[in-house]
């Protein structure tokens, strides 16, 4: 089991009533009316702080993903903030898993290649390369392409990146979406052939079958919750098998706020308003802002809105604390609760890389420290061996991050 | 309502097929839709008591193609596209006429087939950008639907509105008619996306045929201010404001577009 800490790196102290003054934490939310740069500056150090920490802790991995023009979550080049990490973890066994920088947002998307395998030499070998579809408001509000484009634009810019990771040969890419004269990167990622890639979804059936053909491991990145999962989860399974892929648990990712207390009473007194300030400022965010006309397929399109597997934004906002935590949407209480919580999460939608969120809404920098603190003291010890006795080997973990012992047994 | 019949054309060297809605007899007349997508309304079934009119769907928004799109990569394919549909109906000589997006698109075309457009009728098109009064298409995407209401029509409670806005009865059809518009309006973004300044200011010079620009003087979508700059920038040109009208004239003041728009092309 591979256990990493993700961090969104929000803003912590939006006003309590924002949601009222605002349209959408998401791209139209005006930073001088809202943020204080002052403030800003010191997330960005409080969250490489915390990273820092959650390494020195005993977690297997630490990941930074990109978003743009939001009070959500604003690492806007995750590759900035994974090479402090790199350096920040040099000598230890820690991978640095980026989910991502997001090709279709660059042009030209070698840029990522460059980005990817200047970190692999940084991190020397521990780079674990997400490729991220990307949102569709970053992709066509913040990033001004058109919606229906981006998924044609994601395969090619994938298949450009591999090519120019793997290829001996300067080559010439004509693309339908990049036209490069001369593709010969400098440097090459250490990790050959490629550092192992991570496709981070919200349950597209497209990305399970690029994931799953190619041979990638998901991530399946929700915000509702395990048990609103567990459908969608065992889709992609059925799709691997179908595909004839083993049942590798290290094919699946997922990803959970977690907030360990003292006892499972305090949990809601720790971090109920953090949850709350998550579901309600966070993803105030209008539907027609996730995701513009045409950013999904026509068939998907069809399914969302004849089938609406995932409730609306909006109705998150009409509850509360104790509801998120019943439904798994956070998974909070005592170290011994939030363990049995994970473990059965972990069991039930066979994941082999966790990600825990220990960080989310307004939780201070204190608190999140505490959290991890507890977290890696308290919870991890008691997840790692969960797929030890299957045997099965971690294929998309860096070969400069196995565990030597594990390894040699 | 006169009853509709459709017509499949195929263009591009035969890689992409456009549908086309045709009725009413005379002299052929060519409507290009908005980004709405096509809505056979009380304007086009008026029209057609003088005209044939033939509406082609834009590539994607016909019902049961939605991947045509796929075949349209930029503007250039779909006045390529439009100018071969014209030559497969075998029109040498139209009028054309064109809604908002589908006016830019009318625009383009009168530009490219210059010899076959006989009068050309712009009705609240984009196509044209000014900084002092800008727009973008990706913020009519950004609407929420009381928003889209709000923005589009001068006066939402028109029993035209009303009956073009609301919903088909029963749960399925209703979804999938917001299936339907979503994607509709991601089909005509493709070529527009984010601001739908694509070089028609480069290219409007060439357009000779007489023509109208209509705008709904409390238009909040697309300001009314662009209806000179379209009158400026056409030779031959006549612009005609429309009272409490919004962006949508054939809906909101159906009557008075109508009278203006026969006199206009019988001309």
């Amino acid at each position: 089991m591979k256990i990493a800490c993700f961090h969104l790196m929000p803003y912590r102290d939006l006003a309590d009533d924002f949601e009222k003054k605002h349209k959408s934490a998401w791209f139209s939310l005006p930073f001088n009316e809202v943020a204080d740069p002052n403030k800003v500056a010191g997330y960005f150090n409080q969250t490489l702080d915390e990273l820092t920490y959650a390494a020195q802790m005993g977690f297997d991995g630490v990941c930074t993903n990109e978003h743009h023009q939001n009070a959500y979550g604003f690492m806007v080049n995750p590759n900035m903030m994974g090479s402090v990490l790199a350096r920040a973890t040099r000598g230890t066994k820690t991978a640095i898993i980026q989910m991502g920088e997001t090709a279709v947002f660059l042009n030209p998307p070698i840029r990522v290649a460059e980005e990817y395998a200047m970190l692999d030499c940084i991190a020397e070998g521990r780079l674990i390369a997400g490729f991220p579809v990307g949102l569709g408001g970053d992709y066509s509000y913040s990033y001004g392409m058109a919606p229906i484009e981006q998924r044609a634009r994601y395969y090619e810019a994938h298949d450009l990146i591999k090519k120019a990771w793997t290829s001996d040969q300067v080559f010439a890419f004509n693309g339908k979406f990049y036209q490069l004269p001369m593709v010969n990167i400098w440097p090459k990622p250490v990790q050959r052939p490629h550092p192992p890639i991570w496709v981070p979804g919200n349950a597209s059936p497209s990305t399970w079958d690029f994931v799953i053909k190619n041979d990638y491991a998901y991530c399946f990145l929700t915000y509702f919750g395990a048990k609103g999962a567990e459908h969608m989860v065992k889709g992609f399974w059925n799709r691997a098998e179908e595909l004839g892929r083993d049942r590798n648990p290290y094919r699946m990712g997922f990803l959970v706020p977690v907030g360990v207390s003292e006892t499972d009473e305090q949990a809601e007194a720790e971090y109920g308003h953090a949850a709350e300030y998550f579901y309600h400022k966070g993803l105030h965010l209008p539907e027609q802002l996730l995701a513009p006309p045409g950013h999904m397929t026509h068939s998907s399109l069809t399914h969302l809105i004849t089938k609406r597997p995932f409730p609306p934004f909006e109705e998150l906002k009409t509850l509360k604390f104790p509801q998120f935590n019943d439904r798994d949407f956070v998974v909070c209480g005592s170290a011994k609760t939030v363990t049995e919580r994970l473990l059965h999460i972990i069991k039930t939608l066979r994941v082999g890389h966790l990600m825990i969120l220990p960080q989310f809404g307004s939780l201070s920098h204190e608190k999140t420290m505490q959290n991890i603190e507890r977290i890696s003291k308290n919870v991890l010890p008691h997840l790692r061996g969960v797929w030890d006795n299957e045997g099965w080997e971690d294929h998309w973990w860096p070969k400069a991050c196995q565990d030597a012992k594990r390894a040699a047994a | 309502m006169k009853k509709l019949t459709k017509k499949v054309v195929p263009v591009l060297n035969g890689r992409l097929d456009i549908t086309v809605n045709i009725a009413g007899k005379g002299k052929p007349l060519v409507y290009l839709h908005s980004a709405g997508g096509f809505y056979w309304d009380d304007y086009l079934d008026e029209l057609a008591n003088h005209y044939k009119v033939y509406v082609p769907h834009f590539p994607g928004t016909a019902p049961g193609r939605p991947n045509d799109i796929d075949l349209i990569d930029n503007l250039w394919d779909a006045v390529l596209a439009y100018d071969d549909l014209l030559a497969g109906l075998k029109l040498k000589k139209v009028r054309l006429m064109g809604h908002s997006f589908g006016g830019m698109l009318a625009a383009e075309l009168a530009a490219q087939r210059r010899e076959s457009i006989e009068k050309l009728v712009l009705i609240a098109p984009i196509g044209l950008y000014r900084e002092d009064a800008s727009y973008t298409c990706a913020s009519w995407c950004a609407l929420s639907p009381p928003e889209i209401m709000e923005v589009l029509f001068h006066d939402p409670n028109h029993p035209r509105v009303v009956k073009r806005m609301t919903p088909p009865p029963g749960q399925e059809a209703a979804d999938l008619w917001t299936v339907h518009f979503v994607w509709t309006l991601g089909c005509t973004a493709k070529i527009i996306w984010p601001i739908p300044d694509k070089g028609l200011h480069k290219r409007i010079h060439r357009v000779t045929a007489p023509t109208l620009v209509v705008w709904g003087e409390n238009d909040r979508l697309i300001p009314p201010v662009y209806a000179q700059e379209f009158g400026k920038s056409i030779n031959n040109s006549e612009v005609f404001m429309l009272p409490r009208c919004g962006h949508e004239p054939p809906l909101e003041q159906m009557e008075m577009l109508r009278d203006k728009a026969l006199a206009f092309m019988a001309a």
